[in-house]
C-alpha cells in the first residue's frame, strides 16, 4: 500500500515530525511505500541543513534525508510556505526538493492514503 | 511519484477547524483548497468548530497589519468549489447564524457532518 | 475510517470533535498528548468508556510510557506500537487527523 504523508509542524518544537517519521519508518518495514511526504506551513523547518541539535539528540533533519535515500521517499517541502519562512534551496538538506502545493494533492490522489501530522 | 493521476476523480475534504489570523492554518488551508481546483477533484470544505470564524462577515484586518483573506471564500465559486459546510452545533454554540456568514453554506447538524465526513476518500484537516 | 487525534483532551477539543463527529463503528486512535485521554480517573476517560460502545478505541503504546501513564491505561484500549499504527491506517478508507 502507498502511504502519502504530510508533516504540518517544524521539528523539535512539536511531535509531528517525530511521529510521522516513526510511522514511515514502520510502514517501510511491514514492506509498505512511502511515495512522497509534503511538509506545510511550519514542517517547512523539517528541511534546512543548517539545523544542528546536540550530540545526545535525535537529528530530525538527518534521519529523513536518510530515509529518503534508502528508501527513494520524496521530500517535498512547499514552495509558498518555505518562502515565507526563508527556506530556499541553497539551504535544502539532501533528499529535500521545494515544489508547489499541487504536489499535495496529487499525493492524496496517486497514494491509498495520506496521513496528517500536525498541531 | 510516476503515475498520472488523471481521470481520478476522489473525495476530497478540507476541514477547517481553527480561527484565522491567529495561526497561519486557515490562510494555507485555503491556498491549498485553490490549487485542488485544478485536479478536477469532488472538493467539500467543512467548517467545523472554531472554523466558522474564519467565513465571518465583517473582518478588517489594517489593525493588525495582515492581509483579510476572507473574500476569497466567496471567490471559490469561480473554481467550481461550491460545497462549503457548516455545522450547525458549532455555529450556534458560537452565537452565530448563517446570516452572519459571509459565503453560502449548507448548514449541517453534527450526525450529518459526521456523515459526511465517512464518505470521503481523503481528509486534509488544518 | 481512522480517526487520529493528538492532542490532551484537558488542552483542546480535538478529543471532544473527535467522538461527536465518528461514526459507529470507526476506529479512534490517540497519540502524542492524547494519550491521556485514555488514562484512569480523568474526566476524559468516562467520555471514551462510553464512547467505547459505538467505537474502537486504540492508544499508540510509546507514546504512553514516554509519559510515565503505562501503568494508567484505562481497561478496554486496545495499545498498539508503529506497526500496530500502520496496520490501522491501512485497514481504514481514511485517515482524519483531529489537529
Amino acid at each position: 500500500m502507498k502511504f502519502g504523508i504530510l508533516i504540518n509542524e517544524g521539528p523539535y518544537n512539536h511531535q509531528a515530525s517525530d511521529s510521522a517519521y516513526l510511522f514511515a519508518k514502520a510502514a517501510i518495514e511491514k514492506g509498505h511505500q512511502v511515495p512522497r511526504v509534503f511538509f506545510y506551513h511550519d514542517g517547512v523547518y523539517n528541511s534546512t541543513k543548517l539545523t544542528e541539535p546536540p550530540q545526545d539528540d535525535r537529528h530530525i533533519v538527518n534521519r529523513w534525508s536518510k530515509l529518503a535515500q534508502d528508501h527513494k521517499v520524496d521530500l517535498v517541502v512547499c514552495v509558498a510556505a518555505g518562502l515565507r519562512r526563508g527556506i530556499k534551496d541553497e539551504i535544502l538538506a539532501p533528499g529535500f526538493r521545494i515544489s508547489g502545493l499541487g504536489q499535495l494533492v496529487e499525493a492524496g490522489i496517486q497514494c491509498d492514503r495520506l496521513v496528517t501530522f500536525g498541531d | 511519484m510516476d503515475e498520472a493521476s488523471e481521470g481520478v476523480v476522489k473525495k476530497f475534504m478540507f476541514l477547517n477547524r481553527k480561527a484565522p489570523y491567529g495561526t497561519i492554518y486557515a490562510l494555507e488551508s485555503l491556498e491549498v483548497v485553490l490549487i485542488s481546483a485544478a485536479f478536477d477533484q469532488d472538493v467539500s470544505l467543512a467548517f467545523v468548530d472554531d472554523g466558522v470564524y474564519q467565513i465571518v462577515k465583517g473582518q478588517h484586518t489594517k489593525g493588525i497589519d495582515q492581509k483579510n483573506f476572507s473574500p476569497t471564500y466567496r471567490a471559490l465559486e469561480g473554481y467550481d468549489i461550491e460545497k462549503l459546510y457548516v455545522e450547525k452545533e458549532g455555529l450556534e454554540a458560537r452565537g452565530l447564524t448563517e446570516d452572519d456568514l459571509l459565503v453560502d453554506v449548507t448548514v449541517l447538524s453534527a450526525a450529518e457532518m459526521a456523515n459526511l465526513m465517512a464518505e470521503q476518500d481523503v481528509v486534509i484537516s488544518f | 475510517m481512522l480517526h487520529i487525534v493528538n492532542k490532551s483532551p484537558s488542552e483542546r477539543n480535538a478529543f471532544d470533535s473527535c467522538l461527536r463527529l465518528a461514526t459507529k463503528g470507526s476506529a479512534v486512535l490517540l497519540i502524542e498528548d492524547a494519550v491521556y485521554a485514555a488514562t484512569k480517573g480523568t474526566a476524559a476517560a468516562a467520555q471514551l468508556q462510553a464512547a467505547m460502545a459505538d467505537l474502537k478505541v486504540y492508544v499508540l503504546a510509546p507514546d504512553m510510557e514516554a509519559r510515565g501513564m503505562a501503568g494508567r491505561v484505562l481497561e478496554g484500549v486496545n495499545l498498539v506500537d508503529y506497526g500496530g499504527f500502520v496496520d490501522l491506517a491501512a485497514e481504514h478508507n481514511t485517515c482524519q487527523s483531529w489537529l
